[in-house]
């Protein structure tokens, strides 16, 4: 079997396929066996012809860890909105800005940008350089008085990674980033 | 219903234009390049207004090309940024431009004399 | 009172919270003092803005097809909105069009300063 990377027969990632499909049913509307063969077929194609890293995913999906997390998320969602238009709106008020460096605890990629899209959308902080070999996140705080200050922030982002570790994370990597209290 | 299309529409629009004034203003490129990305989210909120009024579901598809081609525009233009000098992004006036091009005319002919490059000599500025 | 009426007026409520989050989006990159605040401003309001007008045309339309498309271009918004963020603050960076005396704290700046210091060392 050669290992050259442009001779070895590519292996279809069933994964991203899966959600390719989804999307393209989703596009057309109605769930019929020719839109999901057609999202399929299309899928496939995609995937062998622009090849990109195949993502490796080995965690597991925890249903109680994702409950939270979406809940969480929603709730986070509404408020920076909220909190971001009255900010907008005040007066005579201009924001003091902060950028701060948080060290995350897992390496991996896939929990690294996760973390980072929520982040971005939630209350205060927006990722503005993410270094993925160190595992650092560098964010932009709106308002450091309204976080409550910098560790407050830095707290937020450690909290909303533990979530996303919590919801998605294997057992073996939970208990390599030494999370207390790892619930089955 | 219809003064909250009034309310609505007045509120979009209001704040399309407050977007087009900071990316007439805004100092640098990038920041023209946030302010048309609010003005083209707008413009998906204004079409799905219209679809909610009229009660039109063939409109969709719209909504679904413009929420990919604002993100790929500002993705592109972030991407390709380079080191603008200092004072580039803002608009000049019509004597200054009057000045600049008399003394790029002057400055062009007073090296006509010497070495002639052909196709115009190598690529000037930074390319990133 | 009907689900009908109940559904236009869960619909005009969406609307109307939608425009107006769009109009602080708007607001907000014009008053905010630098690039990257801007860029919040755009990021945070315009998203739930966004959802809430798509939720307000679910409810008028109310059946078909038309509503799953509607959920994509939700999450299409979701996942992109803070990379294209994420790149214009990176451009910003490295173009030096952040303005790094309004900045309470600037650790990225310290970060790359020191290595670059051990680098060149």
């Amino acid at each position: 079997m050669s290992l050259h990377p442009r001779r070895a027969r590519p292996r279809p990632q069933w994964g991203t396929v899966a959600w390719l499909t989804v999307v393209w049913v989703l596009l057309w509307g109605d769930l019929s066996v020719g839109n999901v063969l057609a999202g399929i077929v299309l899928g496939l194609a995609v995937t062998t012809g622009l090849r990109m890293t195949p993502l490796a995913f080995h965690g597991r999906v925890r249903p109680l860890g994702v409950v939270r997390l979406a809940t969480r998320f929603a709730i986070d969602v509404v408020r920076a909105s909220f909190e971001v238009s009255l900010l907008a709106l005040r007066p005579r008020y201009t924001p003091r800005g902060a950028v701060i460096g948080v060290q995350l605890r897992s390496h991996s990629d896939l929990y690294l940008t996760m973390t980072a899209e929520l982040c971005s959308l939630v209350p205060g902080s927006l990722v503005v350089e993410a270094h993925r070999l160190t595992g650092m996140l560098y964010l932009h705080v709106l308002d450091v008085r309204q976080s409550g200050g910098i560790e407050a922030a830095r707290r937020a982002v450690l909290d909303q990674e533990e979530r996303v570790l919590r919801a998605f994370a294997s057992d073996a990597e939970l208990a390599g980033t030494g999370l207390p209290g790892v619930r089955a | 219903m219809t003064w909250v299309i009034a309310v609505c529409g007045v509120l979009l629009t209001a704040g399309a234009v407050l977007a087009v004034v900071r990316a007439e203003k805004g100092p640098s490129i990038l920041d023209r390049t946030v302010a048309l990305d609010i003005v083209v989210t707008t413009m998906i909120a204004a079409v799905a207004l219209y679809a909610a009024i009229e009660r039109r579901a063939d409109v969709v598809p719209v909504l679904v090309v413009l929420s990919l081609v604002g993100f790929v525009g500002s993705v592109t233009v972030a991407r390709f940024a380079a080191v603008e000098p200092e004072g580039e992004g803002r608009v000049r006036t019509r004597e200054e431009v009057a000045a600049e091009d008399k003394a790029r005319r002057e400055a062009e002919e007073s090296t006509e004399g010497g070495a002639t490059d052909e196709h115009g000599g190598a690529a000037e500025g930074e390319v990133r | 009172m009907s689900w009908d009426t109940v559904a236009d007026v869960g619909s005009a409520i969406c609307l109307l919270g939608g425009a107006f989050l769009a109009f602080a989006a708007g607001v907000g990159v014009l008053r905010f003092p630098d690039l990257l605040s801007r860029m919040h401003a755009g990021t945070k309001p315009q998203v739930l803005g966004l959802i809430l007008v798509l939720v307000g045309l679910a409810l008028r339309l109310r059946s078909g097809g038309a509503v799953w498309a509607l959920v994509l271009v939700a999450i299409f918004q979701m996942l992109t909105a803070p990379v294209a963020a994420h790149m214009v603050g990176r451009a910003g960076y490295r173009t030096g069009k952040v303005r790094h005396d309004l900045l309470v704290v600037d650790e990225l700046t310290n970060d790359l300063d020191r290595l670059r210091k051990e680098d060149e060392s």
